[in-house]
């Protein structure tokens, strides 16, 4: 199953670039009669600057697709091409290292790129200006709000110096007022620093506020089953009636895939 | 300029007010901390007047408290009471030192190399259980009666606690810091450096304690068994005061064994905390 989620398919090749391709991504784990197929021809090309949310029941492979562009794992078959661009990962945990104030949580992304102390050290504050945490480089992760150390995650991904993010259920674990707020922020720094966003979430209205596009996938195996162009003025409000309509519309064929498992 | 607004004050509102601890603050924590031990160590004096009283053993063989006292008096300011501290405590630190050193490397090569762990692995526990002092027939017949064959038995003790410690460690290290690590590009001893040994620490210097533990154990036994000529220390002291009937001696000597130990682990236990703080597993 192939779905081009761009609306320039072949027409307009020089204006928008490709970030990232994905050609009949295939992923099994294990073998013989434990074998897993977590994602069965996947194909998908998400535009450069472009915010894409993919979206689908627990279990159903989205995790794995991300480890498989971050490069984490080898793919079954199929091909990713990322053209070059740096690409960083975040979880639904921070993942902060607790032994590590904020701020050198941010540098030793740097450090890892081989950026000079002095270099990391004011490049570590500007990034925590960029997610509204000037004044936190000193402390410590734990003691910090959940919505904070996530923000500490997004500053050190952003260090990597990484154009496409990939965010797996980043805010899955917070508040809804948090998760408001965070919104809000992603969208902010995606837009001041011209990323490419991949947004894993199994949270259809959240799915339908951040994306410029929901890729809806099945589960076992995980397939592309539609895709849903979001026509939406930015920025939205995830409580706004046409946010909830959309995501109506496709909460209905999530259930439907969800209920085939049942029949079966 | 709103949202700014609100994302500040949502931070505020999460982080809670500041508690600023004060001297009065500190000294009920000390206080806290301090009176159970008081009260434990009067128990003790108590319970032993008692049997004194009670004239369970004679005089000379089981003196009362304040006797063991005067001969504690006596005893510490004396340069040769020193000269068996810090002859013991050298050797500890030196033995221990070197079973640091082991048992890092031991720790490291184990949890790398698999092959490595299935062929020490338990042979690294079972150590760990053995009581060291089944180990000094064998270290005299090897070293004769040497400052070696403390050193030997003592690092034998030791090393095993260190490196299990270290084991389990790297082993633990969460599998979401191992993946940040990797989106990270740690790798080779960068990994090491920046991810897996500082991940490791806690579980490191809980090692580091029990292998003390072991180490000061095996140096004791070994100062009773080991006679080095020449060598005071407080092992050979405990024996003398044993050969002469100085009971108060020997209960003196004895006392400053416990107090060393009971200050070691102090120390340690102070580094445990003072970790656990900073790394938010502890009510601060
Ligand atoms: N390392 C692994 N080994 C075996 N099976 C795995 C592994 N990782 C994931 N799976 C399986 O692959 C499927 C997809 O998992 P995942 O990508 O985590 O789904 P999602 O993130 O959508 O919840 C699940 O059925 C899961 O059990
Ligand atoms: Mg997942």
């Amino acid at each position: 199953m192939t779905l081009t989620i761009q609306g320039t398919a072949g027409t307009d090749a020089a204006s928008t670039e490709v970030a990232v391709r994905l050609d009949g991504v295939s992923k099994q784990y294990g073998k013989g009669a434990s074998a897993l197929l977590a994602l069965d021809d996947v194909s998908l090309s998400v535009d450069r600057g472009s915010f894409v949310s993919i979206l689908g029941a627990s279990g159903c492979g989205k995790s794995t697709l991300l480890s498989l562009v971050a490069g984490l794992d080898p793919l079954t078959s199929g091909t990713i091409d990322t053209g070059g661009h740096r690409v960083s990962l975040m979880f639904q945990e921070a993942a902060l290292f607790p032994w590590l104030t904020v701020a050198a949580n941010v540098e030793i992304a740097l450090r890892m790129r081989g950026v000079g102390r002095a270099e990391r050290k004011k490049r570590a504050a500007e990034l925590l200006d960029v997610v509204r945490l000037g004044g936190f480089g000193k402390k410590r992760p734990h003691e910090l709000s959940g919505g904070m150390r996530q923000r500490v995650a997004l500053a050190r991904a952003l260090a990597q110096d990484a154009d496409v993010l990939l965010m797996d259920e980043p805010f899955g674990a917070l508040d809804a007022m948090t998760r408001d707020i965070l919104h809000d922020e992603l969208e902010r720094v995606w837009r001041e620093q011209r990323l490419t966003v991949l947004f894993v979430t199994h949270n259809v209205r959240e799915a339908v506020r951040l994306g410029d596009r929901v890729v809806l996938l099945s589960s076992r195996p995980g397939r592309v089953i539609e895709e849903y162009p979001v026509g939406l003025a930015r920025p939205r409000r995830i409580d706004s009636t046409e946010v909830a309509e959309l995501a109506g519309a496709i909460t209905d064929r999530l259930r439907e895939e969800v209920s085939r498992h049942g029949r079966a | 300029m709103a949202a700014h607004d609100t994302v500040t004050g949502l931070d505020a509102l999460e982080l809670g007010p500041a508690r600023d601890s004060g001297f009065a603050d500190a000294a009920r924590r000390v206080w806290r901390a301090t009176w159970p031990k008081v009260l434990a160590i009067a128990l003790v004096i108590g319970v032993w007047q008692i049997v004194v009283l009670a004239e369970w053993r004679p005089i000379f063989v089981l003196p009362a408290p304040l006797t063991v006292w005067e001969e504690l008096v006596d005893v510490v300011p004396t340069g040769e009471f020193w000269d068996a501290v810090a002859l013991t405590m050298g050797r500890a630190a030196y033995g221990f030192a070197i079973a640091v050193v082991i048992g890092m490397l031991i720790g490291v090569a184990v949890a790398r190399f698999a092959p490595l762990r299935a062929a020490i692995g338990s042979l690294i526990t079972g150590m760990q259980t053995m009581p060291s002092i089944v180990w000094f027939p064998f270290a005299i017949l090897l070293f004769k009666l040497s400052e070696e064959a403390i050193l030997f038995v003592v690092i034998l003790g030791a090393a095993p606690a260190i490196a299990n410690g270290l084991i389990s460690g790297i082993d633990y290290v969460p599998p979401t810091w191992k993946r940040v690590g990797r989106v990270l590009g740690m790798r080779g001893f960068a990994l090491y450096r920046h991810l897996i040994i500082p991940a490791a620490l806690p579980s490191f210097v809980s090692g580091l304690k029990q292998g003390w533990a072991f180490a000061w154990r095996s140096l004791m036994a070994g100062e009773l068994l080991v006679i080095v000529p020449g060598a005071l220390s407080i092992g050979v002291r405990l024996q003398t005061a044993r050969d002469l009937n100085d009971a108060p001696g020997l209960l003196a000597y004895i006392i400053i064994v416990l107090c060393v130990g009971i200050a070691v682990d102090v120390i340690f236990n102070v580094a445990d905390k003072s970790l656990r703080r900073r790394w938010g597993m502890l009510q601060a």
